[in-house]
């Protein structure tokens, strides 16, 4: 604790004199323990000849990096300093009564420690070791509770003392002065209380202030330090309280009032209900059970009668009360966890033994103990082959016996009597547990599973997932992660519909933040995001995909929503509509879904009217896709065309071919015709191919536009399209009668259906 | 005649030599139906009978000798030829290159493939569970009541008193232990949600990666090897593994356990922040509780589940100090995967 103080010593002022040149300095001439006096400047006012103060001498270290050397303040040499508080990094709660901002004032009884190092007569020596205890071990969160697990690990006897309160043998009982009822045992299976009388608030002695300091627990005077040093020491929980404002002698443990109102010691008002629980006098509540004593019974420097209580309260119970009023104390803390109502005896006792030992008041001979239901022992078979056998070890029988022992379990006859403070042992795993960690978890070999074979894998679905994700990064994308939760905001920058049933999220009742307050029904927004965030990096032709999932609720609200994962494209640079529709194809290819359809999509609002296009399979659509509106695109703060699709990969899946059949390689060779035509602007390109291809019936094996022109000779909303379509036959080599006919049926239908006639 | 035809022999094979000869011209000049020795041939039948065979074998000698170095020559000006061509075609193979472009995978997901590959051929399957989950799954059905101090370890995020984003991926064991009988192996990677402000090392989404085995006789060396399995392929074939007591309300015994340093070896480095070791999970031997809750009897069955973070054994892996790193999605950390 005092690790970073280095050459401090108390020190005795002999003789103080004014500094010539200041009238604030003064010249101290200092008795450290050596035979020649040390002469130091201060600027404190608060010194005096004979005072004990803590002096620095040079060179000395002081916490906070401060180091002391000989110097010199307006020409007068000052051989170190004289500290305050503060300068130990201490408080007034280590000291209390101490003058805060002026030399830290020792008390006479330092008087024959001169020269001693402070961090030895203030106890700032001391070794904090910090641990960390899991949730079902409240019993560890005590000094003793350690040293058992100590002395279990280091194979060393446990000694823990028996504490003995001195009868005061005045006649005087404790039921001249209290009794109590517990009318809510389900919430409270214990309540002992002992009654302290002549009480003499004063600080605590020093080692008692540093220990809770160290502890982390701020001292404020014997009463309540010996309440949390009790809490501390045996992990009892205690509270202490003013008997004088008790109306009446009756303690009431019950259930508050809803509505009843509770100040609590903090000064907090809250307002209780019926599932708390509290210590209540005749006419009102004055304490929280297991949580906070009252403002109303609070310890205070008047205090004269002081009843200690030291109860067990149901742990679930503390931890509700708690959590609704807000207020998580070291007390309930350790409740919520389960205590052992065995404990409570001994915690009470200690804590009357501590005020005799600092004559803090008169223990009134007498306890009061309500105990309704004792404490049921948790007995289990002592099963060492089956320990063995489960944990794949080979401990011998004694081991085990020798390991349960000092845990303090009693092994006799194949059984096992387990202690109260432990009800986290409660079966077979619990104490194979306790015995390979105290054996030694490093023990523990490492085997093969020897056992039924399994299938194992991945299911067809992953397995697709996987192949197209592959074919993505084959395609140059690159792969994304982002967050599933969202602002609603968020529907608004991709311009969703008012009425959009995408704006129906599933909300979430705490969320961090506004950003992160529902999870997405489309991934779009978190791909704008971030092209926008690459574009802002300056990243160059950027091309991205997610697969991921979005989160469309049930309409009925208790039951979970439907997670359909969906593909997500984004790009900007390098690419435009047919990049990603290319993008698309190779997906339908590489799943073999024959006959998806592309349809232009005018009214969806996240993308530009004229560059939008669905995709779909039968009736189902499969995605959509094209440039990201300029709107939405300037809402994300870009200016350059976005592209982007969304494709719905359960669909995707849904709709794939897996099986493959080959077909024989052709025999014959094929005969191809170059069409050219002048159409509207406003005419499909795959409208004409459909024609084509319905018209070359199953000897046209495709179509394929080789060249598209616009200009001034072929007139204004005006293209030339040129088509070449490729014939053949399965059976014979295609003669050019044979291409002739096709050709003629071809031009007969597109001039019949599209009013179309080849380019003269 | 004799003479005649070394001087056609000679001046054939001279002009052959010429650097820019044509071989072809000289092919018609010498051998062709109206060339020279052709007509050397034709005036033999003024030749004495003696003559006449000598002559004719000489004749033959000649074109012989005439067509090989015809040949020679056809042969060295098609290799020259290729030569000059060849040399004409070098390129600056400095020259940027004009490949297509290649797309990286997230490297979160390049971990989870790994760690799924190396569970799926120790026979695991790979499980899925909602991620908008009944407090049930999540929390109840893995030993933690309502009220259970284990709660407050996991800051939950709530949709409904009853729907939560669960805080963890143990809830998939749950649904596999209700739908299936053991023999059951399965792993379940997948995103999980507590209420973390997001920071350099925390967020309030992440990933986690839990696995679960039930069978008769499963025991912890069983888990212990299992998991030593998945570090040594992960990390290297020295990676050690440490467990540690540690407290799960679903497991039990339970476990933390640390790998050694990959980096160090164990001596102490930065990466471990001078431990020789890293915490990369937590595990232990199914509560009974939870296997009964589920229908497995557990006096016949036992198992083991273990779960693990994928950002902490991604970042530990690649060096990445800063978890906002991975949603950030910039590309120029994306393309160094």
């Amino acid at each position: 604790m005092g690790a970073e103080i280095e050459n401090v010593v108390v020190a005795r002022i002999e003789k103080i004199e004014p500094h010539p040149d200041s009238d604030h300095l003064l010249i101290c001439q200092m008795n450290v323990g050596k035979d020649e006096p040390v002469q130091i400047v201060t600027g404190a006012q608060n010194v005096f000849e004979g005072a004990i103060v803590p002096a620095a001498l040079p060179v000395a270290k002081l916490p906070g990096g401060v180091v002391i050397k000989d110097g010199k303040l307006r020409g007068v040499p000052s051989h170190g300093m004289l500290c305050s508080m503060g300068e130990l990094n201490l408080t007034v709660h280590e000291c209390p009564g101490k003058e805060e901002n002026g030399i830290l004032i020792l008390d006479e009884c330092f008087g024959d420690k001169i020269g001693a190092d402070i961090r030895e007569v203030l106890m700032l020596d001391d070794t904090a070791v910090e641990f960390e205890i899991t949730s079902n071990r409240p019993d560890c969160l005590s000094v003793i509770g350690l040293a058992r697990e100590t002395a279990v690990s280091f194979g060393r006897p446990l000694s823990v003392p028996t504490p003995a309160v001195k009868p005061l043998g005045d006649g005087d009982k404790v039921e001249n002065y209290l009794s109590v009822a517990i009318e809510a045992p389900d919430l409270c299976y214990r309540y002992a209380a002992k009654v302290v009388k002549n009480v003499r608030i004063a600080p605590s002695p020093m080692w008692l202030r540093m220990r809770l300091a160290a502890a982390g627990v701020r001292p404020i005077n014997n009463i309540v330090d010996i309440t949390n040093y009790v809490m501390l020491e045996y992990g009892q929980p205690m509270h202490a309280f003013d008997y004088t404002h008790l109306d009446g002698s009756a303690i009431r443990v019950r259930r508050a009032a809803d509505g009843e109102q509770f100040k609590s010691l903090d000064d907090i008002d809250h307002t209780l209900d019926s599932t708390m629980l509290v210590i209540a006098d005749e006419k009102k509540a004055c304490a929280l059970a297991g949580v906070m004593g009252g403002a109303n019974s609070e310890i205070l420097d008047t205090t004269k009668t002081v009843v200690f209580e030291s109860a067990c309260f149901n742990g679930g119970s503390v931890r509700v009360t708690a959590k609704k009023n807000g207020m998580r104390t070291e007390s309930s803390a350790r409740f919520e966890k389960g205590l052992d109502p065995e404990n409570c005896m001994a915690g009470l006792l200690r804590a009357c033994e501590l005020v005799q030992l600092l004559d803090a008041g008169d223990v009134v001979d007498g306890v009061i103990d309500v105990y309704p239901t004792k404490t049921a022992v948790t007995v289990l078979p002592f099963e060492p082959a089956r320990y063995n056998k489960f944990l794949g070890t080979d401990i011998s029988e004694a081991r085990m016996i020798e390991i349960l022992e000092a845990l303090d379990c009693k092994v006799a006859n194949g059984k096992i009597t387990v202690p109260t403070f432990r009800a986290d042992l409660a079966c077979m795993n619990d104490i194979a547990e306790e015995i390979m960690r105290v054996y030694g978890y490093d023990k523990i070999v490492s085997t093969k599973i020897v056992a039924e074979t399994t299938e194992g894998g991945r299911t067809p679905k992953q397995a697709f997932g996987i192949r197209v994700e592959n074919a993505l990064y084959g395609m140059g994308l690159d792969e994304i992660q982002t967050f599933s939760f969202i602002s609603p905001k968020y529907y608004d920058k991709i311009r969703l519909a008012e009425n959009s049933p995408l704006r129906r999220s599933v909300v979430i009742s705490n969320p961090l933040g506004e950003d992160t307050s529902v999870m997405r029904t489309t991934a779009l927004p978190s791909m704008l995001e971030v092209l926008a965030r690459n574009a802002n990096f300056n990243n160059e032709n950027v091309r991205l995909f997610e697969m991921g999932s979005v989160y469309l609720p049930d309409a009925d609200a208790a039951k979970l929503p439907y997670e359909g994962k969906m593909l997500t494209l984004g790009m900007y640079g390098d690419a435009d509509f047919y990049t990603v529709k290319g993008v698309i194809e190779n997906l339908l290819a590489l799943a073999a879904i024959k006959g998806a359809a592309v349809t232009a999509v005018s009214d969806n609002p996240s993308y530009h009217p004229g560059r939008c296009a669905r995709v779909t399979a039968g009736d189902v659509t499969l995605a959509v896709f094209g440039q990201v509106h300029p709107l939405v695109a300037d809402n994300y703060g870009i200016s350059m065309p976005l592209y982007a699709a969304e494709i719905d990969f359960d669909a995707l899946f849904a709709a794939q071919n897996p099986d493959k059949h080959y077909t024989p390689l052709p025999k014959f060779p094929a005969i191809t015709r170059d069409f050219s035509f002048i159409c509207d602007e406003a005419l499909e390109v795959g409208r004409i191919m459909a024609v084509m291809e319905m018209a070359g019936g199953k000897q046209c094996e495709g179509v394929k536009l080789f060249d598209i022109y616009r200009g001034a000779q072929v007139g204004e909303n005006k293209k030339s399209v040129s088509l070449r379509m490729t014939l053949r036959a399965d059976d014979h080599t295609m003669t050019v009668e044979d291409a002739e006919k096709i050709t003629k049926k071809v031009l007969f239908l597109l001039e019949k259906e599209l009013g179309l006639v080849l380019r003269g | 005649m004799k003479e005649k035809l070394q001087q056609i022999k000679q001046a054939a094979l001279a002009e052959l030599q010429a650097p820019d000869c044509d071989t072809e011209a000289l092919r018609v000049k010498y051998l062709g139906k109206k060339g020279e020795l052709t007509a050397v041939l034709r005036g033999m039948g003024a030749l004495t009978p003696e003559e006449r065979p000598v002559v004719g074998q000489m004749a033959n000698d000649v074109r012989a000798e005439i067509e090989a170095a015809l040949a020679e020559r056809v042969a060295a000006a098609k290799e020259q030829a290729l030569i000059d061509r060849l040399a004409r075609e070098k390129l600056d193979v400095t020259m940027p290159a004009k490949c297509d472009r290649v797309g990286h995978q997230h490297p979160l997901t390049r971990a989870q493939r790994e760690m799924e590959e190396i569970f799926i051929g120790m026979g695991f399957e790979i499980a899925e569970g909602p991620e908008v989950e009944y407090d049930y799954y999540n929390f109840q059905a893995l030993n933690i009541p309502e009220n259970h101090p284990a709660r407050d370890t996991q800051d939950t995020f709530y949709i409904t008193d009853n729907i939560l984003l669960r805080s963890q991926t143990s809830p998939v064991q749950v649904r596999v232990m209700e739908k299936q009988s053991p023999p059951i192996r399965v792993i379940s990677p997948g995103r999980v949600y507590r209420s973390d402000a997001l920071d350099a090392t925390h967020s309030p989404l992440f990933h986690q990666m839990e696995g679960l085995v039930v069978d008769k006789g499963i025991t912890m060396s069983d888990l212990k090897g299992t998991l030593e399995t998945f570090a040594r392929k992960m990390f290297g074939e020295k990676t050690e593994i440490r467990f540690r007591p540690h407290h799960f309300p679903f497991t039990e015994p339970s476990a933390e356990v640390d790998v050694s340093c990959f980096v160090c070896g164990g001596k102490g480095c930065r990466v471990c922040k001078g431990e020789g070791w890293i915490e990369i999970l937590g595990a232990g031997m199914v509560h009974p509780f939870v296997l009964s809750n589920c229908g497995i009897d557990p006096e016949v069955y036992s198992g083991f589940a273990f779960g693990m973070g994928l950002e902490r054994v991604t970042m530990t892996r690649y060096g990445i100090d800063d978890i906002r790193l991975f949603y950030e999605n910039d590309e120029r950390f994306l393309k160094q995967f």
